[in-house]
């Protein structure tokens, strides 16, 4: 802090808490709007029917629209297919575009360029466009109405980012290992899995997180191709979940519900933080 | 030596391309070709040709301009409003303070939970009998009663971008405290001790440096607001004065059950997307070819 302008000692240091101040007021507001909502969420969960249109802040832990959204058979099953859906589909994915990013972050070959650049188209397509084609496609399967139906269509939504992704983190990685191992004929198969494989675990772990967020949070997909309740899963559980009577909105169980399915991820996101803000930039700013 | 090593990279490249021929190229063709048929989706293999005449249908339905419209609103004034407020948000917590790595992570909270929670939340919060949103209008003495914010035609599209801003800006603020980081502090420094306002070290040096990952960020978000559909669907069911193009095409093709027509509708679709997304990357390059 070296203005050109000549303060007192007195006066600059003012200036200076005046900056400060202004900058805590300002993360506080920005902190505020980002997660005054859910909080919000959280409180009203907790209410009970009467309380819930009383406006106190701070919660009234009354856990009966937990206690009843437990025992809905209906979102406990949306849960379950969200879960087995959401990890079956970035499994996949992780493993198709390690293999990929291998290729596209390593190797030398001519077209590897165009191919990043085709992925990268692919992963800005609207999910609409391929609807009606990929209906026909789950028919044929026989998905349709099955979890496997997801499954196998969100291979479009996280294919081209994981693979976007670990391709930079592959590129980051150092060579000097590789090449040691190739000069002693390792085959290339082998030094993804013996070589990189054990120094990618923190890319890799972050990686299928964003992909498994991706995966859990899907909506459009999910209403289409899933038509029966006991196979729906979470954000088509919520957007469709009612009250007994149409008079009955049942928002403090909307909010339990709404609590429920995301608590795990954010704390998932808190802990591994650093990584998903490298992997969501990685590319963005590079590329 | 060459060719071997291009060999190899097709055999692990192939399991890529195999899944995104079958989960993206193969649909989108389908697709277009649907668009040309009379098909149901009730029997999609019993159909003749009709030439252009769904592609007459979808651009003569004044509700599909609605959409169309809807979406261009929405589009243009949520990423206005997100780049904007994200740039604000990225130059704050580029600063150094206490707890910043704390902070960055917790501004992850909107863009992590799915968009479905976050439209109920606000939906809630927006509620024009028991929402906060309005009891503290009316507390503070802005309003006299409640606004039905997510019900009246003439807010919704307001309240949808308001959420959209919300959710959305977290993912503009690190990829613009990304390029910020790039940034040399060095710069700065040289820029303060010769005496250059504040102001003006944002306007010539931060923003001209910032600039290509603002610029990407907005192709991004830009691309990523025309394809919306859950918000909009979740906040305001049918109403034709939030219908984005993807619910009216998937409208078309699931509610009607009308294959040709949808599809024909999801193709005019992917035209404008590709119209915008080509308009958009030659404004950028054209950007880095002056500076």
């Amino acid at each position: 802090m070296t203005g050109p302008k000549r303060y007192s000692n007195q006066a600059y240091r003012r200036l200076r808490a005046v900056k400060r101040f202004g900058l805590y007021a300002g993360v506080a507001i920005v902190l505020a709007y980002m997660l005054f909502p859910y909080y919000w969420a959280i409180i009203s969960s907790t209410k009970s029917r009467a309380s819930l249109y009383s406006f106190s802040l701070l919660p009234s832990l009354d856990f009966s629209n937990y206690i009843s959204l437990f025992n809905n058979p209906i979102f406990m099953g949306a849960i379950v297919n969200s879960a087995i859906v959401a990890f079956s589909s970035s499994l996949i994915s992780l493993i198709i575009s390690l293999l990929a990013a291998y290729a596209l972050g390593r190797l030398h070959f001519p077209v590897s360029r165009i191919i990043l650049i085709c992925v990268l188209m692919i992963s800005v397509f609207p999910q609409v466009v391929v609807l009606s084609g990929m209906f026909e496609v789950i028919g044929w399967l026989d998905f349709y109405n099955r979890p496997a139906a997801l499954i196998f269509s969100y291979l479009l939504l996280i294919l081209p980012f994981t693979t976007w992704v670990l391709t930079s983190f592959i590129r980051d990685l150092p060579t000097e290992l590789e090449e040691a191992a190739l000069i002693d004929g390792c085959s290339r198969i082998r030094i993804l899995t013996h070589v990189l494989l054990p120094l990618m675990g923190p890319a890799i772990a972050s990686t299928g997180l964003l992909a498994f967020i991706l995966a859990w949070n899907e909506f459009l997909f999910a209403l289409t191709f899933i038509l029966t309740d006991e196979n729906r899963t979470v954000p088509v559980a919520i957007g469709l979940l009612t009250g007994s009577s149409r008079y009955e909105y049942p928002f403090g169980q909307i909010m339990a519900a709404s609590v429920t399915v995301t608590l795990p991820l954010l704390i998932l996101v808190l802990i591994f933080q650093r990584k998903i803000v490298a992997g969501l930039t990685a590319g963005a700013v590079k590329g | 030596m060459q060719n071997r090593e291009t060999r190899i990279a097709w055999y692990f490249l192939l399991p890529l391309l195999v899944a995104l021929a079958a989960v993206a190229l193969w649909p989108l063709g389908r697709n277009i070709y649907f668009s040309f048929t009379n098909a149901f989706l009730d029997n999609p293999t019993d159909y003749s040709f009709v030439g252009l005449e769904n592609f007459a249908t979808v651009i003569e339905d004044p509700v599909f301009w609605g959409a169309v419209k809807n979406t261009m609103i929405f589009t243009l004034v949520s990423v206005t409003l997100e780049t904007l407020l994200g740039l604000a948000v990225a130059l704050l917590l580029h600063r150094a303070f206490a707890g910043r790595g704390l902070v960055r992570a917790a501004i992850l909270v909107p863009w992590a939970m799915p968009m479905v929670v976050s439209a109920k939340i606000w939906e809630w919060m927006f509620n024009d009998q028991f929402g906060l949103i309005n009891k503290a209008l009316i507390w503070l003495g802005f309003l006299d009663k409640g606004i039905a914010w997510t019900a009246d035609p003439s807010l919704i599209l307001g309240t949808i971008i308001f959420i959209d801003v919300w959710v959305t800006t977290p993912f503009m603020v690190l990829l613009i405290l990304a390029g910020l980081q790039l940034i040399p502090e060095e710069i700065y420094e040289a820029a303060e001790v010769s005496g250059v306002p504040a102001w003006k070290r944002l306007w010539s040096i931060t923003l001209p440096l910032a600039a290509p990952a603002i610029g990407v960020a907005v192709l991004f978000r830009t691309l990523d607001a025309l394809r919306m559909f859950d918000l909009s669907y979740v906040i305001a069911a049918n109403s034709e004065n939030a219908m984005t193009m993807s619910i009216y095409a998937r409208d078309q093709l699931i509610g009607f059950q009308d294959l040709g027509v949808g599809s024909a509708a999801s193709t005019w679709v992917f035209l404008i997307v590709g119209l915008v997304a080509i308009l958009i990357v030659s404004v950028l390059r054209l950007d880095r070819n002056t500076t």
